[in-house]
């Protein structure tokens, strides 16, 4: 067991860990988004529409996240048209390939979640809201997206440990996130055992926090 | 379409090849991953708290861990556990071991904590009185396993299972980083000599959704069939 590596790469994982915590959040935020819109599409009544929905999530959770990173980091490029169309300013940085391909991903399971969250919601409930006279759209933001964000949580607990896991396929676009540098270090020095056991401490760590995070919030939020 | 045409001038041979050894590892990880879950389950199920501690580091480290991580861990430091176990018997040769048997040990290392999972899962579902019933019935511990246990836990594991397999088999596209000849990496390949990246990534994404839909289908069958008289 070499100990001064352990000690020596800390340092330098941590740095990196300061890029997987970015992406993660991006992508979390906007992965949110598409996915609460994807839901309210999926519950939408027109055949076409919520089909449409069906298949975005279908595609991106039957197909391996490494497959989805490809397309848009190498795939993307390919097409002249996109090349000369002011896109390409985000789309020629791994960086920004990297989080469309997590967002898009982490939407279409946030939108299945928020979906069976809202169709497990009580009719009653929203029975009581519209007898009081209240509007539909604010039936829908303040009591139906209230109840939906509890009944997810847990669920939604888990897909961010995942997508955090996720992040680590930056590293096949050459992004130097925590799993990237923790590669390039077990390449040069040929210790694999340590440098893993310190990657996969903060990694861990990170998992402690969320999951934590994550139940604290299912007891405030818990009636 | 000449792209994916078989012989010399298409890579529809290849990538066919290609699938065949995705479907090859995949299965060869969900098995490596079941005997994990045979070992690990009944620690986790125990009443003694250190083995139970032992099953749990176990499930955490690796469902906490990413996956590409596991996999360098493997690819990396695979060759080096060998020889040092080798060592000990005397034998101080380079040993090199192939893609294939790294690729889906650590695909099943990964696979194996996701069915620790389930089948605990599975057997705390079980009603308690069946336990009991067996013990009155003076079954023998083996056959009140095989014959009123698992077949029980096998209904409630199987829609599980299949969440188990689909993550197993997309994790398989994360071996090509060690250079394994399967669905992706021959996309790579195919994509860096034709320059055609697109065209060969999407036709990879359409082979992995193929798959899953093909085992969803063979999965719920089973379902159906262990289901049978509930």
């Amino acid at each position: 067991m070499d100990f001064e590596l352990m000690i020596n790469s800390f340092p330098k994982l941590i740095g990196a860990t300061v890029i997987t915590l970015k992406l993660l959040s991006v992508s979390l935020i906007v992965g949110l988004f598409i996915g609460l819109l994807f839901a309210i599409l999926r519950l939408n009544k027109n055949v076409f529409i919520n089909r449409f929905a069906y298949g975005y999530s279908y595609v991106f959770r039957g197909t391996p996240l490494l497959v989805q990173i490809f397309i848009i980091y190498f795939g993307l490029g390919q097409i002249e048209y996109l090349r000369s169309t002011i896109l390409w300013v985000i789309l020629k940085e791994p960086y920004w390939c990297a989080i469309i391909a997590f967002a898009l991903n982490t939407g279409a399971y946030t939108s299945e979640i928020l979906r069976s969250a809202f169709q497990t919601i009580k009719p009653g409930i929203i029975e009581a809201g519209k007898s009081l006279g209240i509007s539909n759209k604010i039936i829908f933001y303040k009591i139906q997206i209230p109840i939906a964000i509890r009944q997810s949580l847990p669920a939604y607990g888990n897909e961010i440990i995942l997508m955090m896991k996720g992040t680590s396929l930056a590293s096949t676009v050459t992004l130097m996130d925590l799993t990237g540098v923790a590669k390039y270090i077990i390449s040069t020095t040929f210790k694999p055992i340590e440098v893993f056991i310190v990657a996969g401490g903060i990694y861990l760590f990170m998992t402690f926090i969320i999951h934590n995070v994550i139940k604290f919030l299912e007891k405030r939020y818990s009636y | 379409m000449e792209l994916l045409a078989f012989g010399d001038t298409g890579w529809g041979d290849e990538l066919f090849r290609a699938t065949l050894m995705t479907i090859a590892v995949s299965i060869t990880a969900m098995l490596i991953g079941f005997s994990f879950a045979a070992i690990f389950t009944p620690l986790k199920l125990s009443k003694f708290k250190s083995l139970n501690l032992i099953a749990n580091i176990y499930t955490t480290v690796i469902r906490g861990v990413p996956e590409l991580l596991v996999i360098y861990l493997f690819f990396f430091g695979g060759s080096g556990a060998i020889m040092f176990v080798a060592s000990i018997f005397g034998y101080n040769e380079y040993i090199e071991i192939n893609a294939f048997v790294t690729g889906s040990f650590a695909i099943g290392i990964i696979s194996g904590a996701y069915s620790t999972e389930v089948f605990r899962g599975a057997i705390q579902s079980i009603d308690k009185g069946q336990f009991e019933a067996a013990e009155v019935l003076g079954f023998s511990k083996f056959k009140k396993f095989y014959k009123i246990i698992l077949p029980q836990m096998l209904r409630l594991a199987i829609p599980n299972l299949s969440n188990v397999w689909q993550i197993t088999l997309k994790d398989t596209s994360l071996i090509s980083v060690t250079g394994l000849v399967e669905i992706m990496r021959q996309s790579y390949i195919a994509a860096g000599s034709t320059r055609d990246p697109l065209f060969f990534y999407s036709f990879a994404a359409i082979l992995y959704l193929l798959l899953t839909f093909l085992s969803m289908k063979l999965i719920n069958r089973l379902e159906v069939k262990y289901s049978r008289g509930y």
